[in-house]
């Protein structure tokens, strides 16, 4: 059974001096879902996020967060049920080291102290940063400075993770790392909503997508949806991931059932198809 | 082909920053010809940037630190020529262009360079359209540069480095703070300036997948030192060696080469590097519909 956890019932946001942001926005986020926003920049996806942990408020229209209207919640009230980690962790990060850097959040919400160093002990687990921990954070590298930066909101335990350009910066190896914990915090239980320009991430582990354009809400489905439409893609100039171009325009001449939204699927379809269709 | 006229030469180029430990970049040799396009990947820290600022003689000439070997551009000896003189070869352009921008208007953006070379003032307004209609942005030269998306702001950059005519075009990670409309732009007028005009561009670039198609040549950067420099076929092809150091290939690469390493399929080398080549390749293989 779903459980909604945002709800945003015709949104709109119009900036001082009449910007447009937004225009009646419809959307139900359920618990557990993993959700890829897309579009160019000033398309309104970032106005749309920054709604869910109330950076921003409604001009018209509500936004509900575990069923309750966020217009006259404080920030620090919904810090605790959306966690937004921003794309640049020179925003977010300030302590001396890394381990102070995570136990900064649930302190300042007033999480008693030996829960704190639990939380701490958590994170630096599941993220790995066992070596990191006495360090500054802006003595370790760019990649694993955002790995900090997105556990610093994992131990504030948030319901929902907002992750704006997870990837953006990354090497090959920290972006398979996001995935993996993307994957992992989902298995844990929690929502993600990911705002990306990065395809073949939202292909990776997005299992809905939302797609902006001129401050509207044009789609909403899979991703496999998306990418196979063209239309959509070319009015809102995205890219499909390499593979998902590929196996698009296989499958119209060619037995393949459908279009592929990583390499690994495509091999496994290729050896079934190649393996069942009796060699030479 | 002997008929190619190199540009830029650098024989045992070594070069350690002040105040640092290891050296940026170490016995760095490479000739790049005129009219080539050349792709530089590598992790952050790998010399990408040290490398391209060699090329107009910011390193050493205008940053602490030691350096062995020697850079020649068009025959100039970057240790012996003035950044000056270099920059009217050379144009760069950064991941930032706001940084660059400290004009009211984006023509005087553009102006700015000109007249510290120096440049007569009516040559100037012959050269500002037609800089601004090479990148396509016509009609904004009375607009703020800082009211302009990130796409446009980077071509503005790229047009303040054309108005000085430089025959090669060196762009650090231009497409980094853009979104996708605004890369494909960038894209398009680096491979304009190429093809029409035969321009050399270098370009370090995060996108395999748009090197592999646009790029002549592609140059991996690991640790200082230069460990893969060949066609976007040669260099994608060594799969191993590139995941190794922490680099994607293009996916089309990485099906060729899975399927080809699982014996599934004995795809002929070299591996695919565009969708193109995949799809020729699979649509012979595969059973047709119906």
């Amino acid at each position: 059974m779903p459980e909604p956890i945002i709800v945003c019932q015709d949104l709109w946001h119009i900036y001082q001096g009449g910007v447009i942001a937004l225009r009646e926005a419809n959307l139900t986020i359920n618990r557990g879902e993993i959700i890829g926003i897309i579009g160019q920049n000033g398309s309104g996806k970032t106005t749309l996020v920054k709604h869910f942990n109330g950076l921003l408020k409604p001009t018209r229209g509500v936004v509900l967060v575990k069923g309750q209207n966020t217009a006259p919640m404080r920030i620090q009230t919904l810090a605790a049920s959306v966690g937004y980690v921003f794309q640049n962790p020179n925003h977010q990060l300030f302590a001396k080291t890394v381990q102070e850097e995570l136990e900064f959040g649930p302190r300042n919400i007033g999480v008693p102290e030996e829960e704190v160093a639990e939380r701490r002990e958590k994170a630096i687990e599941f993220f790995n940063l066992q070596e990191l921990r006495l360090l500054h954070p802006y003595r370790i590298s760019f990649p694993l400075r955002k790995l900090v930066g997105m556990a610093s909101i994992y131990t504030m335990r948030p319901d929902v993770f907002v992750l704006d350009e997870p990837t953006t910066g990354q090497d090959n190896i920290t972006t398979h790392i996001v995935y993996q914990l993307i994957k992992r915090l989902r298995e844990e239980g929690s929502t993600i909503v990911c705002v990306a320009h990065d395809m073949i991430l939202l292909a990776e582990v997005a299992e809905r997508m939302i797609v902006l354009r001129d401050s509207h809400i044009i789609a909403d489905t899979t991703p496999r949806e998306v990418f196979s439409n063209r239309e959509l893609m070319q009015s809102t100039h995205l890219t499909p991931p390499q593979i998902a171009q590929l196996t698009l325009r296989l499958k119209e001449h060619h037995k393949m059932d459908q279009l592929f939204l990583n390499v690994d699927d495509t091999v496994k379809d290729l050896d079934s198809q190649l393996h069942s269709n009796s060699p030479k | 082909m002997s008929d190619r006229k190199p540009i830029i030469e650098i024989i045992g180029l070594t070069y350690q920053y002040a105040d640092t430990e290891r050296p940026a970049l170490k016995d760095i040799n490479l000739v790049i010809y005129e009219g080539e396009y050349v792709a530089l990947l590598g992790l952050n820290g790998a010399g990408k940037t040290t490398l391209e600022l060699s090329l107009n003689g910011v390193v050493p000439n205008m940053i602490m630190g030691e350096m062995e070997g020697t850079v020649k551009i068009d025959g100039m000896d970057t240790d012996i020529y003035p950044t000056r003189e270099l920059a009217k070869v050379i144009g760069m352009v950064f991941d930032n262009p706001e940084f660059q921008m400290s004009q009211m208007h984006v023509s005087e953006e553009i102006a700015m360079g000109l007249e510290n070379l120096g440049v007569p003032t009516e040559e100037m307004h012959r050269i500002i359209p037609e800089v601004l209609q090479t990148v396509g942005l016509s009609g904004l030269e009375e607009r703020s540069p800082f009211a302009l998306s990130g796409g446009q702001m980077q071509r503005l950059a790229i047009a303040s480095a054309l108005a000085m005519q430089p025959r090669i075009l060196v762009m650090d990670e231009p497409t980094s703070n853009v979104d996708p409309i605004g890369k494909e732009e960038i894209f398009a007028v680096a491979a304009k300036l190429n093809k029409e005009r035969n321009m050399t561009v270098i370009m370090a670039e995060h996108e395999v997948e748009v090197m592999a198609a646009y790029a002549d040549r592609i140059i991996v950067l690991d640790k200082g030192s230069i460990i893969l420099n060949g066609s976007p076929h040669e260099v994608f092809g060594q799969v191993e060696i590139l995941e190794k150091i922490g680099l994607r290939v293009p996916q089309v690469t990485d099906l060729a080469y899975k399927l080809k390493s699982q014996k599934i399929l004995d795809w002929p080398l070299p591996l695919p590097v565009t969708i193109e080549e995949a799809e020729d390749f699979l649509s012979k293989k595969l059973p047709t519909k119906g």
